[in-house]
């Protein structure tokens, strides 16, 4: 596709952005973020062991800061203390680059975004100068707040991080792409392609997902996959759909007919 | 001297931070470092001298969503 997006300073070619975990191998990463055609590819920060092998490979090896754009994310924190701190560490960590997905996850079973910590730390974030990218609930009042907040791309859930359940309220989403200026980013719950591509028909500027990819049978095939439901989508948005009737309308001319 | 380093209290001789990395073949590699809540910038590893107390971490970029 020839079209872009614009995310705060960033002009993004591809409108899948795609995760890192839950892969077999760093191998396996590669290909698989290699075959999806994302330019956004996103990362988490962890302690690193101390007693490790320096030879050991590392992510950034397999995914290059020079040909991706990284967007290292907060998942884990519960804080917005820690989310800020974890932020912080990831520009030090790449060189002073200030794209990150901000996620302040609740504990429970659900792993829901916990919006009051969300809102908190991307209010202390844009101030320090990061350009960030919210992965939020699909409340549209708390998306229209962060924007106003000044974060470069809102992330809604489609369903529950890992659950591969598809968009569960498109029509939250719908009213959170009729309200905001900034890109809307479905993030999380996408199971197969065309939940992607249900995601895409609504309007969304792109999708981001992880697990329905890595955790797919043949992952790289599922990238693929990916790429095309979501090019598929943009393209049918774009094109705009018929409208929907109660009852068929033939598609060959009804005169003329031998008699 | 004792200094926590990723949750871990160490007995360590007193010494820069580069020094410590040294020592534990992170030094070059792609780490970033707190030191007490501040980030210290890669810049400053070989003039940050750890004193008793200080709490470190230190992280690395891993596969994530």
């Amino acid at each position: 596709m020839t079209d872009t997006i614009q995310v705060g300073s960033y002009t993004l070619k591809s409108r899948l952005l795609v995760g890192t975990g839950k892969y077999r191998d760093l191998d396996e990463t590669g290909l698989a973020i290699e075959a999806s055609g994302a330019d956004v590819v996103t990362m988490a920060v962890r302690r690193t062991n101390l007693g490790q092998n320096p030879n050991e490979p590392n992510l950034l090896d397999v995914i290059s800061p020079d040909r991706y754009t990284l967007l290292p994310n907060t998942a884990g924190c519960h804080t917005a203390d820690d989310a800020v701190r974890t932020c912080r560490l990831a520009r030090e960590l790449l060189d002073g680059h200030n794209l990150v997905k901000l996620e302040v996850i609740s504990k429970s079973r659900t792993l829901y975004p916990d919006v009051v910590e969300t809102l908190s730390a991307a209010r202390t974030l844009v101030d320090d100068g990061f350009e960030v990218m919210v992965y939020t609930s699909d409340d549209p009042l708390i998306a229209l707040e962060l924007e106003a907040i000044g974060c470069v791309a809102v992330m809604p859930l489609g369903a529950p991080i890992g659950s591969g359940l598809g968009l569960q309220n498109p029509y939250n989403i719908r009213e959170i792409l009729d309200n905001l200026k900034v890109p809307v980013i479905v993030d999380a719950g996408v199971g197969t392609a065309s939940d992607a591509t249900v995601a895409m028909e609504l309007g969304c500027e792109g999708v981001l997902m992880n697990t329905a990819i890595a955790q797919a049978k043949d992952p790289i095939k599922m990238a693929h996959a990916m790429r095309l439901a979501i090019e598929s989508g943009r393209l049918a948005y774009e094109a705009g759909r018929m409208p929907r009737k109660r009852y068929a309308d033939a598609s060959s001319p009804e005169t003329g007919l031998i008699e | 001297m004792q200094i926590s380093v990723n949750g871990e209290v160490e007995r360590i001789e007193p010494q820069s931070l580069e020094s410590y990395l040294t020592t534990k073949s992170l030094l070059g590699r792609r780490i970033a470092v707190e030191r007490n809540g501040d980030i210290v910038p890669k810049s400053q590893f070989s003039e940050v001298i750890l004193e008793d107390g200080d709490v470190l971490e230190i992280v690395h970029a891993i596969g994530g969503g």
